[in-house]
């Protein structure tokens, strides 16, 4: 029962860190056709600059370098991630292969550049003790595990008030539809684009710095590996559905959990990529995106 | 100002892919009213339209109120006070008819909901029903509520709002479209000679990418060769 | 007058190649050791390699215009069967290679058919499913057979004695020319012939194929298998080269870079695709060896570290590629040399 109940929470948490990476590359693709392979840059960079900025604090204990740290990698993933749409998307507009090889590009160089700024070996972190122990339900549950599912949630419902009760989310809902009428509506689609990407690079930050207290660590691939498997979420999921994600990564991370324990290592991640293609092949807009 | 006209399009060209869609083609509209703009299938009268609007590429000068259109990107067109009904109506499937209605909010002035209740009543009672759920008359009824919410545009582009709908839609939009031109100007694309002949004051036609025909409705149904020529009529002048 | 020029300074560069074994030449700075050397013509043989390949992929992605994220798979199956075959199962090499040709015939037909039932991004998210699956097997070892991360070092009584040895490098080097060669003469017969342009017209605008009455999808599976296949051949140069098989080949990190080296030199063009390769291979392996130059290392922090990272540069100048020379290398040349002449 008690290997049961930490497979469980080890599994959504996993999925949670998909989740607020694939949430944000869903709706970048559904709304701007762009597959952004430079979200896993996102994700590294936010975490390195998460936490060498709170161990750079002078003074507070452990609690408020990590809550500095959370602020920071949220921050720093939207900033870069606005930055990367305006200097590098935005010039590509309509060269849809061009903008996804320009996100190649730069995932490409981020990961050289903090490989080579502090090296490749992992990086061990300063985390509140909460952090690092673990509480009972059924089973010594590391904590960092519940903070990261608690997290994903709350992302999940901000996420959804932002595109059912806000104006930009109603542009981005119809943007996923239809792009093209929403120009010929008188709405600048552009703006939304930098707001997409801006989310998504948060929401991709926020997984940096939670992966962080998760493994104890950060290192510079880390964001790469996480991404593979958030791409096979939003694609099972349904590309441009947040719901869709959010239930596609749960689905993962506890089929990726329960496989890698019971049979061989590995066999997880192998059983995630049949899935895709199954999925793929029967359903290729994925659970809950539309049948094109 | 009564001699300058609303909408003035002068040499528009659209190549999409190596096909010369539209050829040189020039008119104008004036203010008030309904403007046809008519021809057979596939002559060009939808990419007449996208082109106006910028969706498609295109060479030439189009100029609302004196202002040249063809240099700013499609959101800046339309704020210009441009609305667009397209073909397939191409509502928000995913979208309420309350939020497909919101969306299409802008401008200084107020939306026109009681102009949009009073004559579409239906989409006060599904506000709450999702778009891709109705019957393609009341699509329509969405996407012709979108453009004339806005108090904002001067002229409505509208692309065949009767194609394939039942007679009693057929009508309701007819009543809608004589309505909506004491409040705008209207451009009005229809393949259906006799929806046409009741509701357009001034005629375009179109005949494979090129204008053939620029005058009044009455003048051209009154010419069964010029009917047969270009709109393939087999009479003309009936209702 | 340009084409006999051209077929005549085609025929002297080969010249060259197939002499520079032999060839006491220096070219500091371009090459640490003078060319005729072993260091240095293993490094030109990889570069050939790779300009092969990236040929092969530039004849799927480039011409037929299918973005797939899985081509390193058969790469790799070219060096994983083979050095499976010699080492695991001591057979010769001649026995390894035929059943590597008929490995790298059947992965891309049996593959090709499922992935190819979907178009677009779903198609390039099966193919890097079906590249990230084969990575995890490979790294899994099942049966000891891969040997997992330490990969299979090729011994020396795996292979003919011409094959083997320092000394013997000039003829891995001639090995992997002709590699090159052959890759692209196939490639050329191939983009030229009747379904090549099917191939092309398909990358433009595949509903007027179907238009025209012909299956894409016949065409298409194809492309994916000679690009398959033609990849696999590439993949067994270079176990031999590299002595080994090495799990890195299959990861989709690889796939990305053949992606980067197409691009670099130009899409849908056959030499640009080779020279993206040849450029690629050789900026990774020298900016290692450059970064370590005293010049570099004296540099501030700031500089030095982005300029020890191969990868970053290359990253960068394919951003930059991306932005403002989207005809590649090939492109660039062609620029150059439509000015000039």
């Amino acid at each position: 029962m008690s290997t049961i109940a930490l497979l469980v929470i080890t599994g959504l948490a996993l999925g949670a860190l998909y989740f607020l990476i694939a949430s944000g590359l869903s709706l970048i693709w559904g709304l701007m056709r762009v597959l952004n392979f430079a979200h896993g840059a996102f994700f590294t960079v936010a975490s390195y600059c998460a936490f060498i900025a709170a161990a750079a604090l002078p003074a507070g204990g452990p609690w408020l370098h990590f809550l500095f740290a959370v602020a920071v990698g949220v921050g720093v993933g939207g900033v870069f991630a606005a930055l990367t749409e305006v200097v590098l998307v935005r010039p590509l507009y309509e060269r849809h292969v061009g903008q996804v090889l320009v996100t190649v590009g730069l995932a490409l160089a981020t990961t050289a550049l903090v490989q080579g700024g502090f090296g490749a070996d992992p990086r061990q972190l300063e985390l509140p003790v909460w952090l690092t122990g673990t509480t009972t339900i059924f089973a010594a549950i590391p904590n960092s595990r519940l903070l990261t599912i608690a997290a994903a949630a709350l992302v999940l419902v901000l996420l959804r008030f932002f595109l059912q009760r806000t104006r930009y989310g109603l542009i981005v809902r119809a943007g996923v539809e239809n792009r093209a009428m929403v120009s010929a509506l008188g709405i600048d689609v552009q703006r939304a684009f930098t707001l997409v990407f801006a989310i998504g690079g948060m929401a991709a930050g926020l997984a940096g710095v939670l992966a962080g207290a998760y493994y104890g660590t950060i290192d510079p691939f880390r964001g790469t590996a996480m991404l593979l498997f958030a791409f096979i979420v939003v694609v099972i999921g349904g590309l441009g559905s947040v719901t869709g994600s959010a239930v596609a990564a749960v689905i993962v991370g506890l089929l990726q959990q329960f496989l890698n324990f019971y049979a061989a290592a590995g066999t997880g991640d192998f059983a995630v990529v049949v899935l895709l293609a199954v999925v793929l092949l029967r359903r290729p807009g994925g659970l809950f995106g539309s049948a094109t | 100002m009564t001699n300058e006209p609303l909408l003035d399009v002068r040499e528009l060209d659209v190549f999409i892919g190596e096909s010369h869609i539209l050829q040189n083609v020039s008119f104008a509209v004036r203010e008030g009213g309904i403007t046809g703009l008519l021809g057979r299938n596939g002559v060009g009268k939808t990419t007449t339209l996208r082109g106006i609007l910028g969706l498609v590429r295109r060479t030439g000068s189009v100029r609302l109120a004196g202002e040249e259109l063809t240099r700013l990107p499609v959101h800046e067109v339309v704020r210009r006070g441009v609305g667009y009904v397209p073909e397939d109506r191409d509502v928000f499937a995913g979208l309420t008819v309350a939020e497909n209605l919101r969306l299409a909010e802008r401008g200084s002035a107020p939306p026109r909901y009681d102009l949009v209740y009073e004559l579409f009543p239906e989409l006060r009672e599904r506000a709450a029903q999702k778009a891709g759920t109705l019957s393609g008359g009341q699509q329509q009824m969405v996407s012709l509520a979108r453009a004339l919410l806005v108090p904002d545009n001067r002229i409505l582009l509208i692309d065949e709002p009767t194609k394939g709908l039942s007679p009693l839609y057929v009508k309701n939009v007819a009543d809608a479209l004589q309505r909506a031109a004491m409040v705008a100007t209207i451009l009005l694309v229809e393949q259906n000679f006799g929806v046409a002949s009741r509701l357009v004051g001034d005629a375009i036609v179109l005949d494979q990418g090129r204008v053939v025909f620029r005058g009044t409705i009455a003048t051209l149904s009154a010419d069964p060769e010029l009917a047969r020529q270009h709109l393939g009529l087999a009479t003309a002048g009936h209702a | 007058m340009r084409p006999p020029i051209r077929a005549i300074a085609v025929a002297v560069v080969l010249a060259i190649l197939v002499a520079l074994p032999w060839a006491h030449v220096s070219l500091p700075g371009v090459f640490g050791d003078p060319l005729g050397s072993p260091g240095t013509l293993n490094l030109l043989g990889l570069c050939f390699v790779f300009g092969a390949l990236a040929l092969t992929y530039d004849l799927v992605f480039g011409y037929t215009g299918l973005l797939s994220f899985g081509h390193a798979l058969y790469f790799a199956s070219g060096v994983y069967v083979t050095a499976i075959a010699l080492v695991r199962w001591h057979w010769d090499l001649p026995h390894a290679i035929a059943l590597t040709v008929v490995v790298s015939l059947l992965l891309p037909i049996v593959l090709g058919s499922i992935c190819l039932r979907v178009r677009d991004i779903p198609f390039a998210m099966v193919t890097l499913a079906f590249a990230q699956a084969a990575s995890i097997l490979v790294l899994q070892n099942p049966g000891g057979l891969t040997g997992g991360e330490e990969g299979l070092p090729l011994g020396a009584e795996s292979l003919p004695a011409a094959l083997v040895g320092v000394v013997n490098t000039r003829n891995l080097y001639w090995l992997a020319l002709a590699l090159l060669l052959v890759t692209y003469a196939v490639g050329w017969w191939a983009v030229n012939s009747p379904p090549g342009r099917v191939w092309q017209a398909i990358r433009e605008n595949e509903r007027r194929v179907e238009v025209l009455g012909l299956d894409p999808y016949r065409y298409k599976l194809g492309a994916f298998v000679l690009s398959g296949f033609l990849a696999s051949a590439a993949g067994v140069v270079y176990l031999l080269l590299q002595g080994g098989a090495s799990p890195t080949v299959a990861t989709a990190d690889f796939t990305l870079a053949l992606l980067v080296m197409v691009v670099l030199g130009g899409v849908g063009t056959l030499w640009g695709a080779v020279l993206g390769g040849v450029v690629y291979e050789y900026l990774d392996f020298r900016l290692v060896a450059l970064s370590g130059a005293p010049a570099i290392q004296a540099l501030p922090g700031i500089l030095r570290v982005p300029l020890s990272e191969p990868l970053f540069i290359l990253g960068v100048l394919f951003i930059v590629l991306v932005l403002f020379v989207p005809g590649g290398l090939a492109g660039f040349v062609r620029l150059v040399a439509v000015r000039a002449l």
